[in-house]
């Protein structure tokens, strides 16, 4: 099946839960990547929405994007109200109030929202085990403010807050390693994903609605207005950024690691960057530097993933 | 609702600022943000859906035959789909 990719679209459902006319930039990665989630998660959902991108393009007030019931939130307590609506119901449900429907609780969130901001609500909500989906929207900076440098902003790329320049050069600090974090809470699944995989992308949210327990998946989302690439090359970047290694795609269910999609060589980090304007004040030397950070840290995701391989393998021979 | 943005005053708003009527974005043109439109060449179309699959708008959609096209209500002109057409289907061409 060497064609998979070219015969499955037809095989995804045309309904769409998240309605066109939002306004989102042109070309931009966190529409898709939204869009695509909720063709995963269905209708039977009440979604959690921080500030952020996601909650300015799709509610502008007479009008709002969203099929299913929605509810705005701060920054900071996104996780917080998932999970006080989580056990709303399951009192409600224990007293006879309402039915068991099964209703899933999804919280989404950018990455300021997620990986500054929102960290200590969501670290509590993920230390008590509501049964929730935390979806993080990580287009890798303040995008909605006008491109502040955040937590996950990658080493060295331009923000409006660590510009480029004589006496600096771009973002100082590395990016925090969030889904790391998830996994230290011991929840049963954690995930990265990008839409530029989407079949990869849905799989990984119906697996995070169905475990049982907080479930975190952070997606890559391509924004051409704060990175500078061509909008049109929006997919093409998300898919480099995977090739290369910079955010490789996999998931850890009960702690153990797996690829999704594992190359045998990474691309040159110099082929993504190129693409991006944020990058571009970068020196050979320090392109080095980041390209042996990028290499290292992929090895080291690679032999987890192939320790948890070869546990498996000595259990189910045992 | 019904009514577009511009007719619309304060009074005929929900307390609370609540939209009561689910997904009524679809009602806003973003079509007009557009400086260049896809055009298709169907003879070269597999009709695979992978423009559908990557469209951000999610205003992509199969016509009476069977092809994907885009609904020029909402497309804003990214590009995308025709950047991912596997068999270059898609061309962009300037606005007038």
């Amino acid at each position: 099946m060497e064609n998979y990719s070219i015969y499955v679209p037809k095989l995804i459902t045309k309904k769409e839960n998240f309605a066109p006319g939002h306004r989102a930039c042109i070309g931009c990665g966190e529409a898709l990547a939204v869009r695509l989630a909720f063709k995963a998660i269905g209708q039977n959902v009440i979604v959690i929405n921080a500030t952020g991108c996601v909650e300015i393009f799709t509610s502008q007030l007479p009008y709002t994007s969203w099929r299913v019931p929605w509810i705005h939130t701060l920054f900071e307590n996104t996780a917080a109200v998932a999970s006080g609506i989580e056990a709303a119901r399951k009192a409600m449900i224990r007293k006879g109030v309402i039915k068991d429907t099964n209703t899933k609780i999804v919280a989404i969130a950018g990455d300021g929202g997620t990986i500054d901001i929102g960290l200590q609500a969501l670290s509590g909500a993920m230390e008590r085990g509501h049964d929730f989906l935390y979806i993080c929207f990580d287009n890798e900076a303040y995008m909605n403010t006008g491109i502040q440098r955040s937590s996950a902003t990658p080493f060295g790329a331009s923000t409006t807050t660590s510009p480029a320049g004589k006496s600096s050069f771009g973002q100082f600090a590395w990016k925090k390693d969030m889904p790391a974090i998830a996994v230290a809470h011991n929840i049963p699944y954690v995930a990265t994903a990008c839409p530029s995989y989407p079949f990869d992308l849905m799989e990984k949210v119906k697996k995070g609605l169905e475990v049982k327990g907080p479930a975190y998946i952070q997606v890559l989302s391509v924004c051409p207005t704060g990175w500078g690439c061509a909008a049109d090359l929006s997919i093409k970047v998300g898919r480099l950024a995977v090739k290369t290694g910079i955010f490789p795609l996999y998931e850890v269910e009960n702690g153990k690691y797996k690829m999704s999609i594992d190359f045998p060589g990474l691309r040159p980090i110099t082929e993504y960057m190129s693409l991006q304007k944020r990058f571009r004040h970068l020196k050979p030397k320090m392109l080095e530097q980041i390209q042996q950070k990028v290499i290292e840290k992929y090895e080291e995701l690679k032999e987890k993933a192939a320790a948890c391989e070869y546990n498996c393998q000595t259990v189910l021979e045992d | 609702m019904g009514k577009s943005e511009n007719e619309l005053t304060w009074k005929e708003l929900e307390v609370g600022g609540i939209v009561t009527e689910p997904g009524n974005a679809s009602q806003y043109k973003t079509g007009d943000w557009r400086s260049q439109r896809p055009t298709y060449d169907f003879n070269k179309c597999l009709k695979c859906g992978i423009c559908q699959i990557y469209c951000p708008e999610g205003c992509v959609n199969q016509n009476n035959q069977g092809y994907f096209e885009a609904d020029l209500y909402y497309c804003k002109g990214c590009g995308i789909c025709s950047r991912e057409c596997p068999t270059f289907v898609i061309t962009m061409k300037e606005e007038e």
